[in-house]
């Protein structure tokens, strides 16, 4: 992975509480088994009609939104299942930040290990981000804050070894396979 | 002073957590399936890994493999759009690669990842257990911490057989009471859902304690426990008893002889002492409840069957666009409402237990000329064994369709969908905007009241039903 320090982007905003992992991306195209090429489908449902053209009235069709790398969306962001799919779809469509006051438990995760940032913000600053779309903000990894035009930085809590790994580009596989030994120990205590 | 979750927790920490990093946490079982395992495969072809431990991984097909018969990856490619057909085949190369044991559609003990699991006896008490997948948490029935994980750490899991993890707080659901007629373990868990909220459990793994608990079957704890990712929560666990060790005795994965015996005495200590903490507790009493449906777009929008729609709070545009999705307006009882499908089947409701609910139901009717009514057991084995009594033909004759096992309309990846804009009852665990087909409109609902609403033709209350 590449390192990543910050992100600066103009915001996108789905206003809306609870966006599931099955508006995200579809049950439909998890046929796949590889990690690219899911962009194409994110919010499928929502971005096309049914007859399969855009959707003019949903936002990341609007051309102001086509570079935006920092969602902005409701409560409980990416609840529902499990599927990594979800920001694999979000990173493929070039979107590499969602910002909301609860960021769902397995997606937060799933997003981390991806290099996607999932930023949680206290209500006050959900209200003006919802209301001020397309704002360019930075999200500071680094410092751990997103900086606001006109405003204090607001800090968020991100764990300090998943911040460690995407600070340095490292996953998390190499970590684990290092403990092969505590592993074997402890599969001999327990066995 | 400890929990259930806390002796789970720390029997299983292999390296403990620290402000700087996650503890290391063993894994006792993974389950893998087709749809979110084939990615972590090819890291560990990338890295030049193995799979540290095939005996404690179980590999199944069932989110996209049809539910007609097959008996050949031939036949499957009748069946099957190309790209499940081939996800179906790499479950198959990737097992057979890396020495893992696969349930494959010819096994007479395939289905549903979170069926066979406890079926087989390999879901038991004191185990950590994992899975791609969301519905892990089913197995935390039988006093095991089980939850979903994402593809990348089904990778860290099949290459360590650990994972990183920090520990989350913990919830404790205390339900009393006893039940009344026509009301199932479904409306509990769908009534917490809504007393709590979908983003209620974040952060939390749950333990469902109390009398109410201890009377159900396995069966009915396994649907509660299901649904606690509904909820947002991590995990969601119950203490082991006689019931649980009756349930697993004699299963050909469960320990024999004086293993056994050894085992169970180990599982007696599981419960957690009468005075540990937890972070947040609530009591609810189950004789209150009814036979809950949802309206909305999501399984914390749900009311009591003879209860309307509740108006939306402010301006929660997220309720009004789940309104308008679901064609339903505040005040509206769902009672009534005519249904075009009725899905009996899922992980949650698919065990014999809840077959023979919808059987009873359906046992002389017949299914209304409006519906069509699909049941899909939820593994081979429950198929045969509901064969063997008879309630294939109890379907059968009153117009419903019986399928082979697997996840089938629950996910609406295997052909098996809902059109756009029909209304189904279902007794799955997601209601989500096109969750099962494009368009689909879905209410949740227990094995009694998806049945009875299939008699009838319209969503109706089983309590009108039940002898």
């Amino acid at each position: 992975m590449e390192p990543i320090k910050s992100i600066t982007s103009k915001t996108v905003v789905i206003p809306l509480d609870d966006i599931d992992t099955d508006q995200i991306i579809p049950a439909r195209f998890l046929t796949t088994t590889t990690r690219e090429g899911l962009g194409e489908h994110l919010f499928t449902d929502w971005r096309y009609t049914k007859d399969g053209t855009p959707n003019p009235d949903f936002v990341l069709n609007a051309p102001e939104a086509q570079d935006a790398q920092i969602l902005v969306a409701g409560r409980n962001f990416g609840c529902g299942s499990s599927r990594e799919h979800a920001p694999w779809a979000l990173l493929d469509f070039g979107l590499r930040v969602a910002i909301s006051t609860e960021i769902a438990d397995i997606f937060f995760n799933n997003a981390l290990k991806n290099g996607f940032i999932p930023v949680v913000v206290d209500a006050d600053t959900h209200a003006w981000l919802l209301e001020n779309p397309g704002v360019e903000i930075t999200v500071d990894l680094e410092s751990s804050t997103v900086i606001v035009p006109g405003r204090d930085p607001v800090p968020f809590s991100v764990d300090s070894f998943a911040k460690y790994c995407l600070l340095n580009g490292l996953d998390q596989m190499g970590f684990l396979t290092q403990h092969a030994d505590d592993i074997a120990a402890f599969e001999a205590r327990a066995e | 002073m400890k929990s259930l979750f806390d002796k789970l927790w720390d029997a299983h920490v292999v390296v403990q957590q620290t402000a700087d990093k996650p503890a290391i946490l063993y894994i006792d079982l993974h389950l893998v399936h087709e749809v979110t395992s084939p990615q972590a495969f090819d890291v560990l072809r990338e890295r030049g890994l193995t799979v540290r431990r095939p005996d404690r991984t179980l590999a199944t097909m069932d989110h996209s493999i049809p539910t007609v018969p097959i008996s050949s990856l031939s036949e499957l490619d009748v069946v099957s759009e190309t790209a499940a057909a081939y996800q179906i085949r790499q479950v198959m190369k990737n097992c057979s690669d890396f020495g893992i044991e696969l349930k494959d559609f010819t096994s007479p003990d395939r289905g549903i990842v979170h069926v066979i699991g406890p079926e087989l006896g390999a879901t038991q008490p004191g185990k950590t257990i994992v899975c791609g997948d969301s519905h892990t948490s089913t197995h935390g029935a039988f006093g095991a911490l089980a939850f979903g994980i994402g593809t990348t750490e089904v990778a860290h899991v099949l290459a360590t057989q650990c994972m990183l993890q920090r520990k989350p707080k913990s919830f404790a659901i205390n339900l009393n009471g006893t039940l009344q007629r026509g009301v199932s373990a479904k409306d509990i868990v769908l009534r917490i859902i809504g007393e709590i909220g979908v983003a209620g459990g974040t952060g939390y793994a749950v333990e469902y304690r109390g009398s109410a608990i201890g009377a159900l079957s396995m069966d009915e704890r396994m649907t509660i426990c299901n649904m606690s990712i509904e909820a947002g929560a991590r995990a969601g666990m119950m203490a082991p008893d006689d019931t649980t060790f009756e349930y697993l005795a004699g299963r050909e994965m469960a320990p024999k002889g004086a293993a056994w015996d050894a085992a169970v005495a180990r599982w007696r200590e599981l419960p957690g002492d009468p005075d540990a903490a937890f972070d947040r507790e609530i009591n609810l009493d189950v004789s209150v409840m009814k036979p809950m449906v949802t309206f909305g777009t999501n399984p914390g929008m749900v009311v009591a069957i003879d209860e309307p729609i509740p108006a939306p709070s402010g301006n929660d545009k997220a309720f009004a666009k789940a309104l308008e999705y679901m064609q339903v307006e505040p005040g509206q009882r769902l009672a009534g409402t005519p249904v075009d499908v009725v899905f009996i089947g899922s992980c949650t409701n698919a065990r014999l237990s809840d077959l023979e609910a919808a059987a009873s139901i359906v046992k002389g009717r017949q299914v209304a000329d409006n519906v069509r009514m699909l049941v899909v057991p939820g593994s081979q084995r429950i198929k045969n064994e509901a064969e063997a009594m008879g309630l294939d033909d109890i379907f059968k004759a009153a117009g419903a369709e019986w399928r082979e096992p697997g996840c089938s309309m629950c996910i609406a990846m295997n052909g098996d969908t809902v059109a756009a804009g029909r209304l189904a009852v279902s007794t799955s665990n997601r209601n989500f905007e096109g969750r099962q087909g494009s368009g689909a409109r879905t209410v949740l609902a227990s094995p009694l009241t998806a049945a009875a609403s299939a008699i009838s033709g319209t969503v109706a209350d089983p309590r009108q039903l039940v002898d």
